[in-house]
């Protein structure tokens, strides 16, 4: 029989204003193991942990029930503290009278009688509880970062600089990411490669940096502290070590019709690439859907001109396989394609571009070498339209329903920028808010209105029409003068919602984090532990965990670094010792649970097993502990009952059910 | 017959099986019951014909265990329990010589009783070489007739099929007697207002004595031990107050065999209060194939059963209330 | 003259929540302080897949008059595949309770992410008007259990 102590908190007057917590004490005392109840103002307190070790210590207590706040916000605390006063942590149960009854009921009478409910579950699950010893797992010292850009390549120096060995994986064959190609960026207007390229050659040369460019992860196992990545070497068709860098390939390759990724497809590049000038590594990769080599089989010019000797057409995908102790997602974003919004003319005329088309035309290397002008007839334009949230805070689902972020501050920045430099052109912004929380933000976006009289119209635009003159007719409505807006204008900028990268959710699911409806990563605590993904030992980095402008996006990836830091710096590891557990003399060896393991946990042997009298070998399911995260999909596959989970056991969850319906 | 014997002989002589199991005559005409025989003289009590209904799959999980192979008789149907039960590991084919014996339908005694045929001393017309139409039965009342369809077990009006799913020889011809289609009474009861289907489950269920026959020959229930026996689960229970508690039993029963259930029938067989237990192994078939797509359990030995599987867009359990 | 001097019908209610979504959010329909009736009791499961259909038919045989599951939404689970086991499982068990007579609605299925504490809330307060409309379970409970 357990010796319980039941300890009621006041939580202040959060659960003391509606439930009666004297009466659940004295009910507690009713049930049977209790030998202890009290009720105190905030247990979770150091006085209130002082309350528990001293029950735990003059009553024997080999058993807790402590009716609070979620166990989801303090059942670590309560571990803690009954480890400290001797007590194996996993002999705590929380009754949530909180959140899961005196903030939702009103009447006291009731919300007492079903705190005491709870009460009674948590004390028959308690009297069913064993001690359960976590197990110890060894920590890989190697960090691998998903995704190249700013946000990964800042969390992978902070890694190496801290002096482990991280890898980082990227599927571009160079990295640098989004950042690479904006032109300026806010609120200070310094150039985006200005600041971005030596971070780029900095993470090349550090030596405990290993880039793997042009490359995907193709499959995760383990688990935290040791997990196995396949990651694919995509078939770069040059020779890495031999490649010079020095571009005569990409000059004389006569396949030149290829849209270019990195200009978003606003002009071409050859069929052999680096994505840009400041690529690193500096080693191109042939497009093989593109090179007349591998279509036709014909051509062949880049190996002849290469000095080198680089060129290699019969390169394979190649796959490496390495351990790792920690895993950033730094996957990033896109913007959203704009099939939904055909009012906006996006795919009608060229005129009508994304703001990140927008970087690119402005920059000295992009497409139009800078200058602006119109691409459908490069002249320049005089009238140049903003068009804000086209896909963002969107309540149907054309659109993404949150704020992107960064576009009321990006589109300042361009009005700023091209008035500055075009003061002969007019900007006007539709916008439905403008949003500018963030240091020297609103001070910005103050300039772009007040010293650069950009023209702001709160108000959304219907539709983009087409002239047959070239012209853009944008009708849009002005809130705040109550009227319709018709306005001709050259050239129609969108700022598009962003959202994460297409291939996070297939990366997701590898790594079996959580991911939210928009696809965002979801973070184990929204307020706490913001960079830490759910599953142990994902961190997340930049905007794959929600939308981000840079100096957010290096901040956090600086902690997701650090708390990835924090895990390598460990040898080892606890494992949750809430695992499923095999009663092999129960046990059919059926392979039933096997077969719904997620984690790969379950193996088979033929063991001797000695039941009732008879000793005999038998094929019985094995757990590995250290794999298994506690699902208990097997415990519910298993006929038998054999397959129990430590913590969460059959007879627990069923003494809960008997003491609800009681 | 004689046929399966001599080859039995065979088998027992040049050392390929070191024992058969087979079905030896019981202590009435229409009882035969499992049995092994190791030796050639223990044969003559050998007998196979249309009361042999049993699947001896089941007790290939304890004659795994034993010395060398044993020959095992299986009709078409109880292939497909055995292919399950390899799936699941719990026979070891390699210990199995198994003789694919020919079927025509098996008996059930209690429907030639039903009949009003009663006393009865001997029975023919069911041995499986006799393709008679007709069961002749003597009586103490003087001798009746019977036609061998209408003495058939619920099931075999149901078959599967004439096909052996796994073999290593087949001996006797096979016929495919269907003519019914075995989701019609599921279907009727679906058919049914709430209240009706209560008070007829309620009225099935309450006959039930709990002895743990459909259990015990289940070749799906081969669990070393029951969860219903087991004190890892606080479910055991036996006594015996209400006149339809055995519900839970029997729902848990039909649930932990669903995707595993071949459908072999043998419960409803050897209930001994003729509860029509196979109404709930074909509810969850029915479920199965009409939401996850036809899947018969024992058709190969490979295959994920239904509930250790899923497709992303499978349907919500909301589906049961939706589809009324 | 009527002797029925009736107790007033107050369900009981069993709801199974997995700890990574729906318990999360039950937490946040708690600190959003969204009502719901209190003949709701949650239990916390690590996954809707930790389920046994014998916890919901224990349930009912010790008088619960309606049991709901809620766990993440499908794609989202935390252990990635938990709750399409799960999803199965349950279609199977209701549509047997459907098949031999146990009311419809008496059983419920709701995917309740961390962030939907309204959806949770709304939930509840739906499925405790249906188990009142339906009264008190008697078709599984088991009278033994009665104390």
């Amino acid at each position: 029989m357990q010796r319980i102590g039941v300890f009621v908190c006041h939580c202040g007057s959060n659960i003391a204003a509606t439930v009666d917590v004297k009466r659940v004490a004295e009910m507690a005392l009713m049930e049977p193991g209790v030998v202890h109840a009290e009720d105190y103002q905030y247990m979770c307190s150091e006085a209130g942990q002082a309350l528990i070790a001293k029950a735990i210590e003059e009553k024997q207590l080999t058993g807790l029930v402590i009716c609070s706040c979620s166990p989801r916000m303090h059942e670590a605390t309560f571990r803690k503290a009954a480890e400290r006063a001797g007590l194996n942590p996993y002999m705590v149960e929380i009754a949530n009278i909180r959140e899961h009854c005196s903030w939702i009921h009103k009447d006291m009478e009731e919300a007492t009688k079903k705190a005491v409910i709870l009460m009674r579950a948590a004390v028959a699950k308690v009297n069913l509880n064993t001690p359960l010893q976590p197990g110890e797992s060894l920590v890989t010292k190697r960090a691998l970062v998903i995704g190249g850009g700013i946000a990964g390549i800042q969390t992978a120096l902070d890694i190496a600089d801290a002096g482990y060995e991280v890898d980082i994986v990227e599927k571009e064959p160079s990295i640098g990411g989004r950042m690479s190609q904006l032109d300026k960026t806010f609120p200070t207007l310094d150039c985006s490669a200005c600041i971005l390229t030596p971070k780029m050659v900095e993470a090349a040369a550090h030596e405990k940096i290993n880039i793997y460019t042009y490359s995907e992860v193709e499959k995760v196992s383990g688990f935290v502290g040791d997990f196995t990545v396949d990651i694919r070497k995509k078939a770069r068709s040059v020779d890495m070590d031999k490649c010079t860098g020095c571009g005569v390939c990409q000059e004389k390759c006569p396949s030149k019709k290829a849209p270019s990724e990195f200009n978003r497809g606003l002009n071409n590049r050859s069929a052999i690439y680096t994505p840009f000038a400041q690529a690193i590594p500096n080693v191109p990769v042939i497009d093989r859907e593109h090179c007349i080599k591998f279509k036709t089989g014909k051509c062949g010019v880049c190996s002849k001109v290469c000095q080198a000797g680089a060129i290699d057409y019969d390169q394979k995908d190649e796959i490496v396989t390495e351990k790792y102790g920690a895993i950033v997602v730094a996957t990033g974003f896109d913007i959203i394609k704009l099939d939904n919004y055909d009012e906006y003319a996006y795919s009608q005329s060229k005129d009508v571009i994304t703001s990140l088309e927008l970087e690119r035309i402005m920059n000295a290397a992009g497409p139009t070498s800078g200058h602006l002008e119109r691409l459908s007839d490069g002249k320049a334009p005089k009238e140049i339209v903003f068009i804000q949230c086209v896909g963002s805070r969107c309540s149907d689902d054309r659109g993404k329903s949150y704020c992107s972020k960064i576009c009321c501050m990006y589109t300042a920045k361009h009005a700023m920028l091209i008035r500055d430099k075009y003061p002969d052109v007019n900007v006007t912004v539709f916008y439905i808010d403008v949003r500018t929380p963030g240091k020297n933000f609103d001070e910005f976006y103050r300039r772009a209105v007040e010293q650069y009289g950009v023209n702001y119209i709160k108000g959304q635009v219907g539709k983009v029409i087409p002239q047959p003159d070239g012209k853009l007719l944008v009708q849009g409505s002005d809130l705040l003068d109550n009227k319709q807006i018709l306005k001709e204008a050259d050239m129609v900028v969108l700022a598009a919602a962003i959202e994460p990268n297409p291939d996070v959710r297939k990366i997701a699911t590898m790594l079996t984090a959580s991911i939210d409806t928009n696809n965002f990563l979801t973070e184990a605590h929204a307020k706490l532990r913001p960079v830490e993904s759910p599953t142990a030992g994902i961190f997340l980095s930049g905007v794959c965990q929600g939308p981000k402008d840079i100096p957010e996006t290096v901040a956090q990836a600086g902690a997701a670094a650090v708390k990835a830091i924090g895990l390598l710096a460990k040898d080892k590891l606890m494992t949750n010792p809430c695992t499923a557990k095999p009663d092999e003399t129960l046990c059919n060896g059926c392979s039933t649970c096997a077969n719904v393991c997620p984690y790969g946990a379950i193996t088979y042997e033929d063991k001797e097993i000695f039941d009732h009298g008879i000793r005999e070998t038998r094929r019985v399911a094995q757990v590995n502990s250290a794999l298994c995260q506690g699902c208990g999909a097997c415990t519910v596959a298993c006929p038998s009952g054999a397959m129990d989970l430590q913590g969460f056991s059959n007879r627990q969850i069923i003494a809960e059910v008997d003491a609800i319906c009681r | 017959m004689q046929e399966l014997i001599n080859r039995a002989k065979e088998l027992l002589a040049d050392g390929t099986v070191a024992r058969v199991l087979g079905w030896k005559a019981g202590d009435l005409p229409y009882n035969p019951e499992p049995a092994y025989f190791e030796t050639e003289e223990s044969l003559k009590d050998f007998v196979y014909n249309g009361f042999c209904g049993a699947n001896l799959s089941k007790y290939m999980i304890e004659a795994s265990k034993l010395e060398g192979k044993t020959m095992v008789c299986l009709k078409p149907c109880d292939t497909y329990s055995f292919n399950q039960l390899i799936k699941e590991h719990r026979v070891d084919r390699d210990k199995a010589y198994i003789v694919g014996v020919g079927c025509k339908g098996k008996l059930d005694i209690e429907k030639i009783k039903k009949q009003g045929i009663k006393g009865i001393q001997s029975i023919q017309g069911a041995e499986i070489t006799d393709d008679a139409e007709t069961l002749t039965i003597q009586t103490i009342y003087g001798e009746k007739t019977c036609a061998y369809k209408d003495g058939m077990l619920e099931r075999c009006h149901v078959c599967k099929g004439k096909e052996h799913q796994i073999y290593d020889e087949i001996i006797g011809e096979s016929k495919d007697t269907k003519d019914a289609d075995r989701f019609d009474e599921v279907r009727r009861i679906e058919a049914m207002r709430p209240e009706e289907k209560f008070a007829f489950f309620q009225s099935e269920l309450s006959k039930c004595i709990r002895c743990n026959a459909c259990r015990n020959v289940c070749p799906a229930c081969s669990c070393r031990k029951c969860v219903f026996d087991s004190n890892k689960f606080d479910s055991s229970q036996k006594a015996n107050v209400d006149s339809f508690e055995e519900k839970m039993f029997h729902i848990i029963r039909a649930f932990h065999v669903a995707g595993r259930c071949t459908d072999c029938g043998e419960c409803s067989r050897v209930c001994p209060q003729g509860i029509p237990l196979h109404l709930f192994n074909r509810k969850f078939i029915k479920d199965i194939d009409e939401l996850y797509g036809e899947y018969q359990a024992g058709e190969d030995t490979d295959s994920k059963g239904p509930l250790t599987n899923f497709t992303f867009d499978d349907a919500e359990p909301s589906i049961v209330t939706e589809r009324g | 003259m009527s002797i029925e001097a009736k107790e007033e019908f107050r369900p009981k209610i069993v709801a199974f929540c997995c700890n990574w979504c729906s318990y999360a959010g039950a937490d946040l329909a708690g600190s959003s302080r969204l009502s719901y009736p209190a003949d709701v009791k949650i239990i916390r499961v690590p996954c809707s897949c930790r389920v046994n259909p014998m916890f919901i038919l224990r349930a009912f045989e010790k008088g619960a008059d309606g049991v709901i599951m809620c766990g993440c939404h499908p794609g989202d689970c935390h252990y990635s595949t938990g709750n399409y086991y799960a999803r199965r499982r349950m279609t199977l068990l209701f549509s047997m309770l459907d098949y031999i007579g146990v009311e419809n609605g008496r059983t419920r299925v709701e995917w309740v992410s961390a962030a939907e504490g309204v959806k949770f809330s709304t939930t509840m307060n739906e499925f405790v008007e249906k188990i009142y409309s339906l009264g008190k379970n008697v078709r599984l409970e088991d009278i033994r259990c009665r104390n």
